[in-house]
């Protein structure tokens, strides 16, 4: 009682948030943080410094060219484009319907489906570079003789994005409350109706949202395209899924490796509109996420 | 064993009040969930267009024999039913028979109010179009069944606007309209109120003793003044201990009209409860 007649509530609690163990962890909390953005603004600093002297219209309308000065990275940025696309064609119905297999049909006891669901989780953590090889192994067996094509790259960047696609639309459809299943199945609907008509709409943002994600990490890859043997000099517009084509990752691994400095500058200039389409893309799938996000 | 069959003496013998014109009778229902028998040798009967009340304390099973009358019981794994569910003659869980035509007939309507987030046409044309019925006007066929369910006056100027804007209460009563929109024979209640208001429980129940003029209604209820008020047959459950695994499972007790079941229970253990003197 004495001590209580001498504390006021100003006084601080023992173990306050502002003694020092607590201060420390806050503060490393923040140097982390720090850390890690300060990574992402030297970058960024680095090459919109390096790349400004480059950002201009020829970077989208020219072609690549022994001289730096006419150089550009149309067939790139196209080449990219296509080869997203195409991948997004395969991917997304692959894996949505996967994951609405196991989650929504599948018989979550059986040993198979435990397996494969392991399994899934495993692939999302293999490195890029394995795809490649997986899908050269893959298209030389079918005697694939030009590999260098937009099918063959989108073959290749599906197979290292379709986990995360899988994963990330289980996990959206988890999200949505048994109850309307319940709703849909107590009206006679059948359940594939009720995945068709009721379940699957209300996970669309969670799908829409996951696949963008996907796929801009699919984006920045350029390693299975190399093995696959993807151009670093072309001269014309890919112009279908059996065109050759080069990528934006690629055609900016080519030009750091030239001496000149010349192209050093156009490497960055090139970065600066991936980071733009990538930055672009997240910005939709968090747009999407907010304005169909649903309360249940 | 010894001990449940003592206690079931209203079952053993048959003691069922006459049920005229019984839509569905269960006759010595057992329901298990894997190895855990939740409810022991029920026999009933529910009558055509009447109000059947379910009550009794939690875990007394009243929602598990609920569930299994439309076959939603089929939806939780290792869940099983045992003995005979007849509706108008036909055993539901026989072979052969469809579970979804099965919940075609007998529609059901959840504790929490679940629409679809969807507009609150789309909820009541989603029965329609997912069991093929095709109304001649599906705007007349909405109007017809929001109308049923005293909701259209409240909707009729925002039937395009998403199903989760709603109170509480008109979420239900779309529930119940999207319910009686694909015609069902019979209605199942699973505690329709516990998430709502008195007021909004109030406008349920004149709901449910407007449509027990067409349909066949089974509600489950914690609230006994519930189904004093709108049930035309009260059946009482409770939870016993067997004796062997020390499982709790659940028995009828007393089944008989409301007002016997208020007013002159047989049952010793009825008269308790209804007088909320234990449960």
């Amino acid at each position: 009682m004495a001590s209580s007649k001498s504390k006021t509530l100003t006084t601080r609690a023992t173990n306050s948030e502002y003694s020092l163990r607590p201060m420390i962890f806050y503060v490393t909390l923040w140097f982390s943080l720090i850390f890690g953005l300060m990574f992402l603004a030297t970058l960024l600093f680095d090459i919109i410094t390096t790349g400004s002297g480059r950002l201009d219209l020829r970077i989208f309308t020219e072609f690549p060219s022994s001289s730096p000065e006419r150089a550009g990275a149309r067939p790139a940025i196209l080449g990219s484009i296509w080869v997203i696309g195409t991948t997004a064609l395969i991917t997304v119905p692959l894996g949505v319907a996967s994951a609405i297999h196991l989650e929504e049909f599948a018989n979550k006891k059986s040993r198979i489906n435990r397996f494969i669901e392991i399994n899934v989780q495993n692939l999302a953590a293999v490195p890029s570079v394995v795809y490649g090889l997986l899908a050269l192994a893959f298209l030389s067996a079918l005697g694939v003789g030009d590999k260098n094509i937009v099918i063959a790259g989108a073959f290749a960047l599906s197979l290292l994005i379709l986990p995360v696609v899988i994963i990330s639309t289980r996990e959206a459809l988890r999200a949505v409350p048994v109850e309307i299943r319940m709703g849909s199945l107590a009206l006679g609907a059948t359940p594939l109706q009720t995945t068709l008509r009721s379940t699957l709409p209300a996970a669309v943002p969670g799908i829409a949202t996951g696949s963008i994600l996907a796929l801009s990490r699919a984006l920045g890859e350029a390693a299975p395209l190399l093995l696959l043997g993807a151009l670093v000099f072309v001269s014309f517009d890919p112009n279908g899924f059996l065109s050759g084509y080069t990528t934006m990752p690629i055609q900016i691994f080519n030009w750091t490796g030239r001496p000149q400095e010349e192209f050093h500058v156009l490497a960055a200039a090139t970065s600066v509109v991936l980071m733009g389409l990538l930055l672009m893309m997240n910005g939709l799938a968090i747009f999407i996420r907010n304005k169909f996000q649903k309360r249940y | 064993m010894t001990e449940q069959r003592r206690l079931d003496v209203s079952n053993g013998d048959r003691v069922i009040p006459e049920t005229p014109n019984a839509v569905m009778t269960l006759d010595d229902v057992n329901v298990f969930y894997g190895k855990f028998r939740a409810v022991t040798d029920v026999s009933l009967a529910f009558g055509e267009r009447e109000i059947t009340a379910l009550i009794g304390p939690s875990g007394c099973g009243k929602s598990t024999i609920l569930r299994s009358l439309n076959r939603m019981n089929d939806l939780v794994d290792g869940a099983r039913v045992q003995g005979q569910i007849k509706f108008r003659g036909e055993e539901i869980y026989a072979k052969g028979v469809d579970p979804i035509e099965v919940r075609r007939r007998i529609g059901m309507v959840f504790q929490k109010p679940n629409p679809f987030p969807k507009s609150i046409y789309d909820n009541i044309a989603y029965g329609a179009r997912v069991t093929g019925m095709k109304p001649s006007s599906m705007d007349d066929f909405v109007e017809e069944s929001l109308t049923k369910a005293a909701l259209w006056d409240e909707v009729k100027d925002k039937l395009k606007q998403n199903a989760y804007g709603l109170s509480g209460g008109q979420q239900q009563r779309l529930c119940i309209a999207r319910t009686i929109a694909v015609k069902p024979e019979m209605i199942l209640m699973d505690e329709p109120c516990s998430a709502l208001d008195p007021v909004a429980t109030l406008r349920i129940e004149d709901l449910m003793k407007d449509l027990s003029n067409e349909y066949t209604i089974v509600i489950v209820t914690h609230n006994m003044q519930q189904a004093a008020r709108v049930a035309d047959r009260t059946a009482f459950f409770t939870a016993l201990s067997d004796e062997g695994s020390g499982d709790r499972t659940g028995v009828l007790v007393e089944y008989d009209k409301t007002e016997k079941i208020f007013n002159n229970p047989k049952d010793q253990r009825t008269e308790d409860y209804v007088s909320g003197r234990f449960g």
